[in-house]
């Protein structure tokens, strides 16, 4: 088939022969990886800023208030924009896939990616049109400061991240009605028995059992471990979205005082207080949902690989659920710099909690080895490559993360290239993304109806280049930091352009590597098939492989 | 092992990191190139669970463990309240200036110095930079003022053992007003303070 011919039509992609389940998870997908796109751009845009003077740039990327415009929306487009729709996406059509039951409600799985979407071009926009950057921190004052920011780019910001909240909790409830959905496999279950099974507290009952001669206490567990992870994982979803949402309310009400002309006095929050308050519900993503759906993602996916059940499997779930209370008392190491914060606070949530993480993350990667391990030999596919490539992604970067959260280290540390790219970077380029590409890999079939992938040359060659250029990019941010470059500043005179020269290559690699990906993407299902996936399905049936259902939504005797 | 300074510990940081990167990454192609083997690999070292949880847990633990007892400022750090500083500069940051500063400092080898910084208005950041741009240490200033309207301190103790001329920067991003025209921080000042009377590797003389 000519190029044309592949550009327009794809491989063997039917997007009409898509059920609603697979086109709606396709929709968050192709959106998921645009915005990849845009936050690639603006990464390469900072990195050849911090490059120096010599950069090819025009002079207006090196001006303040456009760099840090960039950089205040680079993490809200990746992180929500791209990383929350792709993985919201996976569980949507996961969740009914594994548990055999329909979506709960697809039309609410459409407002999800609308919401978001529409949410992170708002906040974009706000930044581009009217340069409010205030960055995701939005360390108080900062973000009501109307003597540097305009009110209306403020309140646009605030909006677009408050639709990015209400997606998000769409999002929760479409997974948890999903999940207690006494349908199918679950018709004759309790809600204590799922509640019990979705913390993992079975698992923890089983080895409680089988370390005093018991029986097990469930032999059966009511779901299946990626689901408990999806499960736990959405709890410390929902408690984030809270606290972000709150913190955007508060600075919405200043913004709306200040422009009608009674501004509220800034000092009544206590900045450190605040600080606490915003870092706990943004250190649940980090530390929290993150770190499980991970966890989750490489149980499935070494059980798919594998086609074996999980090796320890009673202690991966109840893992999941120390990760729980780990999730919830970690967030001082963020403030470990702050004097004002008490020293026990530190020491025991921002020292010692958070060096569970090292335990927890351990077990999960030591579990997925052996499980793959048991099965050898294996065939080197694209799932199997990727999976290995997400876990030296994490192997790397949760210990990073642990020689940060040291009272004695951060002195140095803190606020450094050293926390953004050996920690940051790694952990999402190539921990969390190589993950959700062997994800991606896995499901293809399944979403596309078998659609063959245009060029297996391309997806190798995406491979290596996200790989070594997300390591090398976050190696060389890494070094900067050690050689005291500061993440949040702006750096003219090519200060440490060598490691800065060195990254933008790396950053480059990692660009190429999208577009590759897309092109590889796109000459498979065609535009016509890429338009057709935004057209409304022709099949309502919202579960993969079962006989057609109605969705929970619409069922009147789940409305019972 | 201690480190007399902040230069020392990174250096050491790099190299272990370093290491450490290099092994976890050989580790995983080992792996994945026997994962596709048909013949029965013969594992290096076996590796028992709970052996592998002690491990965990021991390297978590005793990061701390070493880290306290190898880098001084820790124990300074936690105890400060208690500590009687050799000279104490208190001074203000309000609309992106340093206000109430002393325009040079000069330290004598050993000295302990306590550093308060206060903010009238936004979270900025103090940190003594070396010529060659690396990190001395750092701190958060957030603003804040107690019920008499007093500014809250953001204090900090620093021994300097090596000579040298530090620069001061902000290193909390507090807005773009914080940089001018040409993107050039204005709140960067240059040898801001001196260390004199150490002996070339460090230490009195």
């Amino acid at each position: 088939m000519s190029f044309t011919k592949n550009l327009m039509n794809g491989t063997n992609f039917d997007a009409d022969s898509l059920n609603a389940l697979q086109k709606v998870t396709l929709r968050a997908v192709v959106m998921a990886f645009l915005f990849y796109g845009l936050v690639a751009i603006e990464g390469m845009i900072m990195r050849m800023v911090l490059t120096g003077p010599a950069n090819p740039l025009p002079k207006m990327f090196s001006h303040p208030e456009h760099f840090f415009s960039i950089m205040t929306v680079h993490p809200i487009v990746g992180i929500f924009g791209s990383t929350y729709q792709l993985v919201f996406a996976a569980f949507m059509f996961l969740v009914p896939y594994l548990t055999k039951k329909p979506l709960y409600s697809v039309k609410l799985a459409n407002a999800v990616w609308l919401l978001i979407t529409i949410g992170t071009a708002l906040a974009w926009i706000a930044a581009f049109v009217w340069q409010y950057a205030p960055l995701y921190t939005l360390y108080w004052p900062l973000p009501a400061d109307t003597a540097q920011f305009q009110v209306i780019g403020g309140i646009v910001f605030i909006v677009g991240v408050a639709l990015i909240m209400i997606g998000t909790l769409g999002f929760i409830y479409n997974i948890y009605a999903t999940i207690f959905a006494r349908v199918g496999v679950h018709k004759n279950k309790t809600t204590k028995e799922l509640l019990i099974s979705g913390f993992g507290i079975d698992g923890m009952l089983n080895l409680w059992h089988k370390l005093t001669g018991r029986p097990p206490y469930s032999k059966e567990p009511a779901l299946a471990l990626p689901v408990v992870a999806i499960f736990r994982g959405t709890v410390d979803t929902f408690l984030d979205a809270i606290v972000i949402l709150s913190a955007g309310i508060l600075v919405l009400v200043y913004l709306v005082f200040d422009a009608s002309g009674a501004p509220l006095s800034v000092a009544a929050v206590d900045a450190l207080l605040y600080k606490n308050y915003f870092w706990w519900g943004l250190d649940l993503v980090a530390d929290g949902l993150v770190l499980i759906y991970v966890a989750g993602s490489w149980y499935l996916l070494a059980t798919l690989i594998t086609g074996q059940k999980l090796f320890m499997e009673n202690v991966a779930r109840a893992a999941l659920m120390l990760e729980l209370l780990v999730s919830w008392m970690v967030w001082s190491h963020h403030l470990l710099a702050d004097q004002g914060q008490p020293e026990m606070m530190k020491l025991i949530s921002g020292e010692m909690v958070t060096a569970f993480e090292l335990l927890t993350q351990g077990l999960a990667l030591f579990i997925t080895l052996v499980t793959l391990w048991k099965a050898r030999p294996l065939k080197m596919t694209y799932e199997l490559k990727y999976l290995l490539g997400g876990l030296v992604g994490f192997g790397l970067a949760v210990p990073a993360a642990i020689i940060q959260a040291d009272m004695g280290m951060n002195r140095v540390l803190h606020n450094t290239q050293w926390i953004i790219g050996a920690h940051v970077h790694i952990a999402l380029i190539v921990g969390l993304y190589m993950t959700l590409y062997s994800a991606v890999y896995v499901l293809w079939p399944i979403v596309t109806n078998n659609t063959e992938l245009y060029s297996k040359k391309l997806s190798n060659a995406h491979f290596w280049l996200h790989l070594v250029g997300g390591i090398g990019m976050g190696a060389f941010m890494g070094m900067a930091g050690l050689d005291g470059m500061l993440r949040r500043h702006l750096y003219v005179n090519g200060e440490y352009n060598t490691m800065m020269i060195l990254a933008a290559v790396c950053g480059m690699m990692l660009l190429i590597a999208w577009a590759l990906f897309l092109l590889n993407i796109i000459m498979s299902v065609g535009i016509k098939g890429l338009i057709g996936i935004f057209m409304p399905a022709k099949d309502p049936t919202a579960s993969y492989g079962l006989e057609e259902e109605l969705e929970p939504a619409d069922d009147p005797a789940f409305a019972k | 092992m201690t480190f007399s300074n902040s230069a020392e510990l990174l250096s050491f940081h790099w190299v272990a990191y370093s290491i450490y990167s290099l092994l976890i990454i050989s580790v995983i192609v080992w792996f994945g190139y026997n994962l596709t083997r048909k013949e029965k690999v013969k594992s290096i070292v076996r590796i028992p669970f709970y052996g592998y949880i002690g491990f965990l847990v021991a390297m978590g633990v005793g990061h701390h463990i070493f880290t306290y007892n190898a880098i001084p400022w820790v124990s300074q750090d936690i105890t400060r309240e208690s500590i009687t500083p050799d000279a104490t500069y208190t001074f203000e940051i309000e609309d992106h200036k340093w206000v109430n500063m002393p325009k040079k400092v000069t330290v004598q080898c050993g000295q302990t110095i306590k550093f308060n910084v206060q903010s009238h208005d936004l979270v900025y950041g103090f940190g003594l930079f070396r010529q060659d741009g690396s990190l001395v240490m750092q701190m958060q200033v957030n603003p804040g003022t107690d019920v008499n309207g007093i500014l809250d301190p953001n204090d900090i103790l620093w021994t300097f053992n090596h000579n040298g001329l530090f620069n001061v920067m902000s290193t909390e991003y507090s807005g773009p007003d914080a940089y001018d025209e040409n993107g050039s921080s204005v709140m960067f000042v240059k040898n801001w303070l001196e260390v004199t009377g150490c002996k070339e590797e460090g230490g009195k003389k």
